[in-house]
This record gives C-alpha cells, structure tokens and sequence, in this order.
C-alpha cells in the first residue's frame, strides 16, 4: 500500500484498506503515544505545522504524535506574526515550508486550500482542517475510537445526532461509515438536516440510512452515539436554540435505556450537549477519543513520511 | 407545391454555427463567444426563437471567420447542452458535433463558495469535476461544493 508520499486531503481519498492500514498502525502506536514503549522512526525528520487559523488542540496533538516519534517540528501558530499577514499566498507560504520540512500539515480558514497546498508543495500535505470543508485526521480518530471500543468497524448501527448541516465532522465520518458498511441513524432539528448532497452521495454509495425524530427511540439498538456541538448563531432566536439544544442533551436518564455497549463519542470542546454526570459511566468515550488522536497522527505520518507501517 | 423557403440568416463562407442553443439562451452564448474580440469584418447572425423538430424553439448562433477555443465549447455546453457545433469552410459543414462536457472544467466557471480558496485571490485556476450528468451538476475539486446555476458564475 503505497500512502509514502501521499496528500491526505479529504477522507474520501483514501480507500477501505487504506483507513485499516492507518488504524492498524495508528493501534500499535497506543503504548508509544502513553510513553510505555520507545520508537524514534521520525528520528532527523521535520514536520511544518501551518495553522493559517488557530487550532491549539489539532496543533499540540501534530506535534505531540511527531514528537513521540523522534521528529522535530517547525511552527506558524498565529498567523497574525507571518508573512501571511502581510498578504503573502497560501501558495507561496506552502512552496517556502516544503522547501524547509519534509511533510506539512495545514490548517487554514478556506475551504480547498489543502488541496490547493497539495499541488504547491513537492513534500506530502496533510489536511488538518480547511474552512468548513474536510478534516480528515478527524474521522480517522473518530474510526479509531469506535474500532477500540466495538472491534470492529462493519455491521454497526451509529447515531449522529445535533447540527448535521453545518458541521463538517459528520459528513466525513458518514462517508467513512458507508464504506464500512455501518447503518446511520440520523437525528437533528428540521432546519440543521444533513444537506442533500450528502444524503445523494451516501444512497449512491448504497448506505444504509434514515432519519428519527426521536432520540430515545434512535437509541434502543445503537452501539455509537455521535454528538456534535449546536451552534446558537444556526438559529433565529434565543428560544428557539434553547429549546433544540435542550432536547438534544445527553444524560444519564435518556441512556438509560441504551445497549450497555453504546459508546458516546464528541469531537470536542462541548459546551453543554453531554451531562457531565456522562462523563463516569462506560458509555463515555469523548475523552479517550480525544486521546486516541495522537496515535491516528502518528499513525499516519509514519505511513507518509517514512512508508513504515507496523 | 413547396412552401417557399425563405432564408433567414445568409449562409456564412468560413466560421462556426452553433445550432440547438435552447430558447432564449443565445445572447449568453455570445457573451462566452466575446463578439466583442472577434475580427471587425466579421459578420456575427443570432437568431431567437426558431421552430425546431427535435426541442420545439431554439436559438442559433453564427459567427463567420471564427473557430471556438475547447474552453469557450466547454462553457457552451454547460449553458446549452444541447447545442451542435458546425465548422464551415467554403460554405461547407465541415465538421459537425454535439458539445460534449469534459469529465474537467478548468477556468469556465467561478466557485459559488465565497469562502473557497479559488476565490481568494491564489494563483490557481477554478477546476469542476462532473457530480451528474443530467441535469449537469458539477463539483469543485478544490472546496467539493456543487454547483447547478452555470450562468452566474461563468467567467
């Protein structure tokens, strides 16, 4: 498998065995990334970090996982102290980084520029997050989590529930689990739908979805549910964001009808969507997601920067 | 007895008739040509609403002494899929053809995405893949966003 070399752009580049030989490896870098166990494969390596939008917890995590593996980091953390504030391009920032480092990682507040950095540079691009676009080390994690958790990505029923228009998250990780097989179970407000592009494109993929108004109902046979934050400036007016927000809060009274099994998983920051009584019981997995985003990067820049796998 | 024939538009010696144009659609059509560029003894005939056989009305375009560039052909067939393209030498059709989409559209169209990096100001042109065929939706491979309203963002 060739992912030496490789922009990881979008989720939607990488095929099924792909996404398993980058959890495979991201597995095996567990007791690494927990400073159980020594591996210094990045060793005389330099990896540039642009975030061209702040974005402190992909950043340390980036540079945690390189680090871990003996390679070294170069930094724009703020791009207000670059030479990007004096208007210089995305592509000539890029082409000067991969003349310094041996691979980039991009964060930037416009949708396409990872790609766009991919056909600039002649070191590997990897996408850490572009506007609302894709931000594919994300849904890696996210995968990552949920194969630890159920051992096993196929045959599962998950539940993506809160903002499914807007948020980016979700629509990688739907695309991912199509192709895993797993059956969606959709729940949001009317006006934060999944947008119709992506329903069209998970039917073509012959994914298994539908929708639920009601999240208890959602829950009864679900071993993953995925919750994302339900940004207030999406609604009109105050009430209206309360009551949606409301009614789509996790706690422990609403899983107590879940599957033992279920895990709860969140991107995170939250501000409110989980019950921090959540936080103790077995269903709560947002922090050992959290967690887990460290090995998937590490993982991952093993594969493109040095072609190491396992 | 045959109905007389009455000839609407002069047939031109060397240049290009772009037949099929759906109805109203012509006057975008020069807009792709750019009229504006072609040779001053040029003669460029626009006829609207002709009855046609095959889609009813349509409009036709002719525009002597010119050849179409692939990407002005490109931005035709987004707005009039329908439109044939026939090369005239000598008063004969030397060649004809439908337009036919690409699978990639580079630099016809600007991203609908404001927030889309082609729109920032980088030195890169606009570049769509096709999503669908019928109707034509198109996707930009930079931003992924998907585009169907071809005649406000056409460049």
């Amino acid at each position: 498998m060739a992912l030496k070399g490789r922009d990881i752009i979008s989720i939607k580049d990488l095929s099924r065995d792909e996404i398993e030989e980058i959890l495979k490896v991201a597995h095996r870098m567990i007791p690494i990334a927990e400073g159980s166990k020594i591996d210094r494969r990045l060793d005389g390596t330099i990896l540039a970090l642009a975030f061209l939008e702040p974005s402190t917890r992909t950043r340390l995590s980036f540079d945690t996982a390189a680090q871990r593996l003996g390679g070294r980091t170069i930094t724009i953390a703020d791009p207000t102290t670059s030479s990007v504030a004096k208007g210089e391009t995305l592509s000539d920032t890029v082409r000067m980084l991969s003349g310094y480092a041996d691979a980039l990682v991009l964060r930037h507040p416009n949708e396409g520029a990872a790609r766009l950095a991919g056909q600039m540079s002649d070191k590997p691009v990897i996408n850490a997050g572009d506007g609302a676009g894709q931000h594919p080390t994300q849904t890696l994690t996210d995968l990552a989590t949920i194969q630890e958790a159920h051992g096993t990505l196929s045959g599962l029923r998950v539940v993506l529930l809160g903002d499914l228009k807007y948020g980016r998250t979700v629509h990688s990780l739907a695309h991912a689990l199509a192709l895993f097989g797993a059956e969606i179970t959709l729940v949001s407000p009317p006006s934060l739908k999944l947008p119709d592009e992506v329903t069209e494109h998970l039917d073509q993929m012959g994914a298994r979805v539908h929708e639920e108004e009601q999240l208890h109902r959602a829950l009864r046979d679900a071993d993953v549910l995925y919750v994302t934050r339900i940004q207030k400036e999406r609604f009109g007016d105050e009430t209206e964001y309360a009551k949606v927000a409301g009614s789509y809060r996790i706690d422990s009274a609403i899983l107590s009808g879940a599957k033992q099994r279920l895990i709860v998983m969140h991107p995170l920051p939250r501000l409110g969507e989980i019950a921090p009584e959540v936080d103790a019981s077995p269903h709560a997995a947002y922090f050992r997601q959290a967690f887990l985003g460290v090995p998937v990067r590490m993982g991952l820049l093993s594969l493109v920067m040095t072609g190491k796998g396992t | 007895m045959a109905a007389p024939r009455e000839l609407k538009i002069t047939p031109i010696r060397n240049g290009t008739v772009i037949d099929h144009i759906g109805n109203g659609l012509s006057l975008e059509v020069l807009r792709i040509i750019g009229v504006g560029d072609l040779d001053k003894d040029s003669t460029v005939s626009v006829a609207l609403h002709v009855r046609s056989q095959k889609m009813g009305w349509k409009d036709i375009v002719k525009v002597e002494n010119m050849e179409l560039s692939p990407r002005k052909v490109n931005a035709i067939a987004l707005i009039a899929p329908t439109a044939t393209i026939s090369i005239i030498r000598d008063y004969k059709v030397r060649e004809k053809r439908p337009v036919d989409l690409p699978e990639h559209i580079v630099g016809v169209a600007r991203c609908p995405n404001p927030n889309c990096i082609t729109n920032r100001g980088e030195p890169v042109e606009s570049e769509f893949e096709v999503a669908r065929r019928r109707p034509v939706v198109l996707r930009c491979v930079y931003c992924e966003r998907q585009m169907d309203d071809f005649l406000a963002h056409l460049i």
